[in-house]
Order: C-alpha cells, then sequence, then structure tokens
C-alpha cells in the first residue's frame, strides 16, 4: 500500500510525536507514506464564504501535487481543508476554473483524499490491523476524542456517522484496549478560543474531561494537534482522577511495539500538565 | 364546406374589459365556413345556452365555436346546450379567451388581435372535428377497499351500507390499523379501541362486507368499472371455520417472536392474535419463528387445539375477482429516527418514539398500563417529548409539517400528568401548530392545566449518564443552552408513508408525490379521486392526517365509489387515441409510455405480394384509454391520432394562426 503524504507544519513541530508515531507504525505495518516534496500550508482553515478563492490556493496546489494518487494526512485540521477544497474542486465548475488557471494546474477534484484512520479502516482493514498488534493494550481504559473537523459537515467529509461515529474506537479495540464511550466525544473543544476567550474554552473543555472520567477513561485519543493542545492546557483538573491525552497513533505505535510518548507512560499517573 | 356558428362571451367585463367583442364578432364572420357570429354577456347563463341551441336550429349550423373560458370550466355547458340543439357535442370547440388572453393581458390593442387568432384556430379545428360517440361501459356492483385501518373501515361500512359488497384486503392478521395501537384520542380523550372496535364488529358482521386479512393485493388489471383483481390471501395455517378464537393455542405455544403491534416493546407468540379485539379472532402461525416450521418439531398448537382447527398444510390463495371501484386506505408509517445520531434513538430503552410510548399507556400494553420507564419499571418524573422529529426538516428529513404530533404530544403530556400526578413534562417545539375543532383549546390546557414546559427550540444531543437521560437543548426565545436531567424522552417522528407505499402505488396504477403519498387528483375540488378513473384514497397514505379528518375522507371516497357503483352504464372517454395500424412499425414506444396500460401489441394479418405477412401493431383499448395523448406525440411514425385532436386538426389550428399573421 503506497500513498502520498501531505505532513502540514503542525507535525513537524508541536505534533512532531503524531508523525513520528504514524510513520513507524506504518512502516511496521508495510504501508508506504510518501511525503509530498515541496509541500506547502494546507491552508489552515477552510474559508466560510465560497468566493474566497484566495485560500484555497494552498491546498489545490497540494491535491494536484498529489497526480491523482491517494493522499493521506494525519492532522484533522489538514485533512478537514484538503477534504473540502477537493469537493468544492468537483462540484463548483467556476471556481475549479479560477483557482487552477491562477495556479497553472490542472486539477479537477480527482484522487482519494484520505486520513490515516480511513488508510486503517478501509483499506488496511481493523481485523487485520489487530493481527499485526504485538503488545495489545489490554486493561486500558481508552476513550475516543473526535472534535468537529473530522466529522463535519458530514456530507463532504465522508468520514463517519457525524453523531456516533465508530472509527477510532473500532481502533481501540483493534489494539486491544477497553473503548470507552464518552458521551461528549463530538463536543467542540473550544478551538481557537483558548487564545481569545479562555473561559468559554475551559468549559467545553472541563465537560468533555469530566464526561469521560464518568465513562471510566483513563485515557484519551485524538487526531487533532488543537484539541490536544486545548484538552491538556485550558482545563483545571485539580483534584480530579488525571486523564492521559495521545495522539491516536501514539497508542497505535505502542500496540505495535514502537517507542511512544504512551508507552514510557505506561503505568505512571502523573498529573495532566497544566497550560 | 361547414356551417360555423361563433359565439363570444363577455364574461361580464372579465373578457369584454379587455377585448373588443363588436370587432371580434365581425372578424369572426370572415373566417372560412362561419355563417353565423353572436356575443352574450354571460353564455354559460341558461339565456347564453338558449341562444347557442337557438341559433343552431335557426341557421342549421354543424359546428360551433364558442370564445369564453377554459374548456376545464364550461366545455360540459356548452357541450350539452349543443347536444340540446341535436349536434353531436363533439362537434364544438372552445377558444379560450379568457385565461389564455383577456386575464392575461392589459392592453385591448393587444389583446383583440389575439381574440380573433384564437377563434379563427379553433373554427380551422372545428372545421374539422368528428362526431365521436363516448363508449358506454359495464360496471361491476362490488368495492374493493385495500387497508383495514379506520379509513378503509369506514369507507367500507359507507360502501355497504348503501348496498354494495365490499372487500377489505388487510395484510395484517386483523383489521384496525394504527388507530387500534392508540391509548386515547384528542382532543376528547376517549378511548381509541372503545369507539374504534365497535366499527370493526361492524365491519365484520356486515352482510355485505367481506374481510379479507392476512391478504395482499397482488395484480390489478382492468379499468373503471371492471377491475380485474387478484388477492393473495396469505396461509394462517389455521382454519377460520374451525377456530373459536379460544386462545388455548397461543397460552401453550413456546416460542416467541417481537410483536408488531407493540412496535416491538413486547414479545407475542408464533401463533398469535396482534391483539385482544382482535378481529377475526382467528390467529396465524408465524412461520419465521415457529418452531415446527423452522425445525420440525413442537405441534403443541396442533396437539391443544380443541377444535382442531391447526393445519399446517395450508397454502396461499389466490383469489381473483372483478371490482367496480377501489378505494385505497393503506394508512402511514413512523419514521425510525435511527437517522438523527444525536437522539440515541434505539440505543436506550428509555427512548421511545411517540407511537411506542402509546404502547406504554395501554392496559394491554408492554407495561400492562402503568406508565414506567422500561428500564428499570419505574415511573417517569421528568419526561421530555421532542416534535418534529423528521419533520419539517429539509436537510435530513422531510419538509412536510406531520399535521399529528403536536397534538399528540400534548395529548401524552396531559395523560402522563393523569396517571403519573408528580411527573413534569417538557415540550420542545419549533412552532406549535394546533389548527382543528377544539385543537388549540386543548393544547392551550396542557401548557396551563397540565404544567406541561413548552420550550420554543431544538434537542441537539441526547445521552445516558448515571439513572438518567442527558437532554440538552437550546430554547430559542430567550437564546440559552438548556441541559434536562430526563428519565424518558419521546420523539415525535414523522407519519412517512408505507414502506410499501411504491409498490402498491405501482400495482394498483395510482400515482405519488415525492415522499410516495398518494396523489388526489385536485388539490382543492377532487381530495379523494385519483388521476386513474374509479380509484379512490383515504386517509393517511395522501398525506400526515388525523382520525376526524382521515374518516370524513374516507366516507368522501365512499360516496364517490357509490356515485360509481349506482350507474347502469358509465360514460366512458370519447377522445381516445386510435392507432393507424397499416402505417404502425409496432416499435411500441406507445406502449412503454402510456400511463394508464391501455396500449397492448397485437399480431395482425396484411396480403404481401402472394402470401400473407404476420406482424405486430399496437392497439389501444378505448376504454382504458384516458386521452392523455402520450402515444401520440411519442409516435415515431405519426401514426396515432387522439380523437378530437388529431395530427390533422392540430395543424390546422397551427397554420390558422400562423398563415393569416
Amino acid at each position: 500500500m503506497r500513498y502520498r503524504y501531505f505532513p502540514g507544519c503542525t507535525l513537524k513541530g508541536q505534533a512532531k510525536s503524531m508523525e513520528d508515531t504514524t510513520l513507524a507504525a506504518a512502516k511496521a505495518m508495510g504501508i508506504e507514506l510518501e511525503e509530498l516534496s515541496e509541500w506547502q500550508c494546507c491552508g489552515a482553515v477552510y474559508p466560510l464564504y465560497e468566493d474566497e478563492l484566495i485560500s484555497l490556493l494552498s491546498p489545490v496546489r497540494t491535491l494536484a501535487a498529489a497526480e491523482g494518487e491517494p493522499l493521506v494526512s494525519l492532522c484533522a485540521a489538514c485533512h478537514h481543508v484538503l477534504k473540502r477544497a477537493q469537493e468544492l474542486m468537483q462540484r463548483n465548475e467556476d471556481a475549479r476554473k479560477k483557482v487552477t488557471d491562477h495556479l497553472e494546474v490542472e486539477y479537477a477534484g480527482e484522487g482519494r483524499v484520505l486520513h490515516f484512520l480511513e488508510v486503517l479502516r478501509d483499506d488496511l482493514g481493523f481485523d487485520k490491523l489487530k493481527e499485526m498488534v504485538k503488545k495489545p493494550l489490554e486493561g486500558k481504559k481508552v476513550a475516543a476524542y473526535y472534535g468537529c473537523l473530522l466529522l463535519r459537515p458530514s456530507k463532504v467529509m465522508q468520514f463517519d456517522d457525524p453523531e456516533n461515529p465508530t472509527i477510532m474506537e473500532d481502533m481501540i479495540k483493534a489494539l486491544g484496549a477497553e473503548v470507552v464511550k464518552s458521551p461528549y466525544r463530538t463536543e467542540c473543544c473550544g478551538a481557537y478560543l483558548s487564545v481569545t476567550e479562555e473561559g468559554v474554552a475551559a468549559d467545553t473543555v472541563e465537560r468533555i474531561l469530566d464526561s469521560a472520567r464518568r465513562a471510566g477513561a483513563e485515557i484519551l485519543v485524538t487526531a487533532c494537534p488543537l484539541c490536544r493542545y486545548n484538552l491538556e492546557n485550558c482545563a483545571d483538573n485539580e483534584g480530579k482522577t488525571p486523564i492521559k491525552v495521545y495522539y491516536f497513533s501514539e497508542i497505535l505505535a505502542e500496540a505495535m511495539g514502537l517507542p511512544s510518548e504512551s508507552a514510557e507512560d505506561q503505568g505512571t499517573k502523573e498529573e495532566v500538565p497544566q497550560g | 364546406m361547414p356551417r360555423t356558428g361563433v359565439f363570444i362571451c363577455h364574461c361580464g367585463s372579465n373578457i369584454a374589459g379587455t377585448v373588443d367583442i363588436d370587432k371580434t364578432v365581425e372578424a369572426s364572420r370572415n373566417f372560412p365556413g362561419v355563417v353565423h357570429a353572436d356575443e352574450y354577456r354571460y353564455l354559460c347563463s341558461e339565456m347564453g345556452q338558449d341562444i347557442i341551441t337557438k341559433a343552431i336550429k335557426e341557421n342549421d349550423l354543424d359546428r360551433v365555436v364558442v370564445g369564453t373560458c377554459s374548456p376545464r370550466m364550461h366545455e360540459n355547458t356548452f357541450r350539452k346546450a349543443a347536444a340540446e340543439a341535436g349536434l353531436n357535442p363533439y362537434l364544438l370547440e372552445v377558444a379560450n379567451i379568457r385565461e389564455h388572453c383577456s386575464w392575461v393581458h392589459k392592453d385591448m390593442e393587444e389583446a383583440t388581435p389575439k381574440a380573433i387568432a384564437l377563434l379563427r384556430a379553433a373554427a380551422a379545428k372545428a372545421a374539422l372535428n368528428e362526431a365521436l360517440e363516448a363508449p358506454r361501459l359495464d360496471v361491476e356492483k362490488r368495492a374493493l377497499v385495500i387497508g383495514g385501518g379506520i379509513a378503509g373501515i369506514q369507507a367500507a361500512l359507507d360502501i355497504a351500507e348503501a348496498g354494495y359488497v365490499v372487500d377489505i384486503v388487510e395484510k395484517d392478521p386483523s383489521i384496525g390499523g394504527r388507530m387500534a395501537q392508540l391509548e386515547k384520542t384528542f382532543p376528547t380523550l376517549d378511548c381509541s379501541a372503545c369507539i374504534l372496535t365497535p366499527k370493526m364488529v361492524e365491519a365484520a358482521q356486515h352482510p355485505n362486507i367481506n374481510l379479507l386479512t392476512y391478504s395482499e393485493v397482488d395484480e390489478v388489471k382492468g379499468f373503471v368499472g371492471q377491475f380485474d383483481v387478484k388477492i393473495k390471501q396469505k396461509a394462517r395455517y389455521v382454519d377460520p371455520v374451525k377456530c373459536t378464537g379460544c386462545g388455548i393455542c397461543w397460552e401453550k405455544c413456546p416460542s416467541k417472536a417481537s410483536s408488531e403491534f407493540e412496535m416491538g416493546l413486547a414479545k407475542r407468540k408464533s401463533i398469535y392474535v396482534p391483539f385482544a379485539q382482535a378481529v377475526p379472532m382467528v390467529p396465524v402461525i408465524d412461520r419465521d419463528s415457529c418452531l415446527y416450521f423452522r425445525k420440525g418439531r413442537c405441534q403443541i398448537c396442533e396437539q391443544e387445539c380443541p377444535p382442531q382447527a391447526i393445519d399446517y398444510e395450508q397454502q396461499d390463495e389466490i383469489i381473483e375477482r372483478r371490482y367496480g371501484a377501489i378505494v385505497v386506505a393503506t394508512g402511514f408509517d413512523q419514521l425510525d429516527p435511527t437517522i438523527y445520531g444525536e437522539y440515541g434513538y434505539g440505543q436506550h430503552p428509555d427512548i421511545l418514539t411517540g407511537l411506542e410510548f402509546e404502547r406504554i399507556f395501554n392496559a394491554s400494553g408492554p407495561t400492562g398500563g402503568k406508565v414506567v420507564k422500561l428500564s428499570d419499571g419505574k415511573p417517569p418524573k421528568k419526561v421530555v417529548f421532542i416534535q418534529c422529529i423528521g419533520s419539517r426538516d429539509k436537510a435530513r428529513g422531510m419538509n412536510y409539517c406531520s399535521k399529528i404530533c403536536c397534538m399528540y404530544t400534548a395529548k401524552q403530556a396531559i395523560l402522563l400528568k393523569e396517571k403519573v400526578p408528580d411527573a413534569k413534562s417538557y415540550v420542545f417545539y419549533i412552532d406549535v401548530r394546533t389548527g382543528g375543532k377544539g385543537y388549540e383549546e386543548f393544547q392551550r390546557r396542557a401548557a396551563e392545566e397540565y404544567d406541561v414546559a413548552y420550550m420554543r427550540g431544538q434537542v441537539g444531543k441526547i445521552f445516558p449518564e448515571d439513572d438518567h437521560l442527558v437532554v440538552r437543548g437550546i430554547d430559542s426565545l430567550t437564546n440559552r443552552n438548556i441541559e434536562i436531567k430526563a428519565d424518558m424522552v419521546v420523539l415525535a417522528a414523522a407519519t412517512v408513508a408505507r414502506a410499501d407505499a411504491p409498490e402498491v402505488g405501482r400495482l394498483v396504477g395510482i400515482n405519488s408525490d415525492s415522499y410516495h403519498f398518494f396523489n388526489e387528483a385536485h388539490p382543492k375540488l377532487k381530495p379523494v379521486e385519483t388521476h386513474t378513473a374509479g380509484i379512490f384514497i383515504a386517509g393517511a397514505c395522501q398525506a400526515p392526517k388525523d382520525i376526524p379528518e382521515t374518516v370524513s375522507q374516507a366516507s368522501a371516497a365512499a360516496v364517490k365509489a357509490i356515485g360509481l357503483l349506482s350507474k347502469e352504464k358509465l360514460q366512458g372517454e370519447a377522445c381516445t387515441a386510435e392507432v393507424i395500424q397499416s402505417e404502425c412499425s409496432g416499435c411500441l414506444n406507445c406502449e412503454a409510455i402510456c400511463p394508464y396500460t391501455a396500449i397492448t401489441p397485437v399480431e395482425i394479418e396484411e396480403r404481401y405480394k402472394d402470401g400473407v405477412l404476420k406482424r405486430t401493431v399496437a392497439e389501444v383499448n378505448p376504454a382504458l384509454c384516458q386521452g392523455c395523448g402520450s402515444c401520440a406525440v411519442t409516435c415515431r411514425s405519426g401514426s396515432i391520432n387522439l380523437k378530437g385532436f388529431s395530427n390533422d386538426q392540430i395543424m390546422a389550428e397551427v397554420d390558422a394562426i400562423c398563415l393569416q399573421r
């Protein structure tokens, strides 16, 4: 299995651990991720207005660079922007013409745009993944936290049921851990309000963490660097049972017997770092 | 040369206000074949009709053109006036100079020449009109009602009372339908079974009504007055003649399946009657769960049955009957709310649909009429009702309003308060819509006397937490988030067409809207007729509606059926299609496009050189043809003519408009 791979900026900095663990796990599973040469920003935020085409130059350039081959990304925000830009290119001929003319590229919306989780589910298969697990995460109580970017708008993202997603839970199950479902797993993490309205983000994060705690989770996994930042930094966890937040790929690598932060933390009961 | 008379109507000022009548009459005199022209203020009045009748006689007219309103309004009136004077009514032609002319123009200078052109075209066509005879058709004095809910029962009773034999075909083992599942009915709170069961019994006992339960319509052929219908009577494995309905079989039956009547909230036996007041009180064996049919052993029902009515060898039977009229009353389904993941329906026993909650109230329901939570058997203290689940939802559900939910939600909230006095109800709504006699008052009573909190807004998430359900929503009037720790949630799921409605529509030959509700022939003036003559619709198979409306519609459909059955002969459509078989190539594109299955292939013999050539051509059954003309325009060789609208006639009209300009 061979894919073009788009990392995005965060995976080379703040979320380096997501890239490292994914690449290691992918290699162990025989999944080849070939990094695009000379890649640039994913576009960061998908524009609110359909005629704000300037924001689409970057993602469309990336999409065209994949040359019609399946394009995989890891960061939820990158995947979101790429997938939506692709959908607009397929749907809106006018926008497509303007953007591709400006970029001087040929692109008509072709090629699969995948999140790595979709590769595991749709191309590899969770049953196959289960067979490849070297160190099952037995006894660990793991909850998935999806946030919004992978799921919505559901008609465009086509990722999973936006209200009752199962993809991460299915992965957790395949890795041998105990799945814990928390009702707030698809709620907003507070997004950029953690910068401008800290109180709002604190409320949302607290609710997410409290609900995961009530459900009995010890570990929360996510695919979004911003979600993880908020989950780790916005809430006051004073006196509460600690919950560790990891990227999905970290527990994946751990289960594959590869080095990861989650593996290092094993057995320790540290407080969630305060931000 | 024909002797044509032209008559122009003022229609008060409707036509005369924009069309210069005098000029039009003068111009008409010069049309080819016109020997008489006149005008009158209201041609449709008795005086106006007299003018036409007299002029036909006095001037020996053999064609008549009236310049009036649309033929949909008064074509029949004027045809009768012509017939009165001894003229074949199809020799009269209407030029629509009101809807097509005076109403759409403001300027008399523009409207007058257009009216003249329309009249000239009509006169040109009239010259080619032929005398037509509408066929006289027999009427089978028997009606078929499809569906044994309240709509079907009411329609059947009305038809039977008028003296005609009616068969009710019901797919379930008992008649009763949705109404049998309800606890009480709004706005009077009378018990649904108490008002329904007498009607069920009356239908069963009526000498003119035959119940064909556990039966389905398999095929409908023929046409108004003579529908040939095949009905499949499914094997019950119980002899209805011997069975006394004692109930020993289902008491002793060891295997169970989910009860359809209880919306899956309870079990029933494999040999069962759906509910205690079932009519007929004859059980059926469900093959899918029966031990004998699955594994070949058990036979307890057979051993225990005192009159030995069990018959495992029974087979499905096909009954073939002819009917004069058909009433379709196949009812509705409830939308499955699992498509709304945020409501968690199906994931927790205390998240119910409206129809399921109905069963919780019912004395013979899964909880024996105790209003309790299915999770732990305790009475619910906080119940959240959510309206418009799948209704008024362009994105994921149906665009329409389901109409009954506001009222039944108010009803259920009232009933809840009466059964569990310390219970509190919350209703999330988009709008409260309670048009109807006594309806608004009823809903206000729920809000004002029964302490039901109405909140305008929607719910975004429901999930279980500890021993309750957390309902998170928004009150859009105060713009505040609301979180309720509820014991039970009731979803007013949309009223939708039966899952098999498209198939039933196809089978019977009636069309549906985009939601698969059957279409009436006219939304205001033909509410129970369909586009297929002789087939009528009643109840929620046409659109969501409540019981009073359903019953009114059922009686209306019955009257239409009775009117049809009471005729000795039916007048068919005179303007039917006709195949010029010598020109027909037998491609049968016309057969494919005909919406009334009126065209069939037929083999003809033609002399060819020295021998005889057999070939296939199309043939129109004039009794089935409704004169829509689809075949005539589809025909590649132009070998189909619609009588009264032949290709020559249409071309004559076009020429009359174009050549004179």
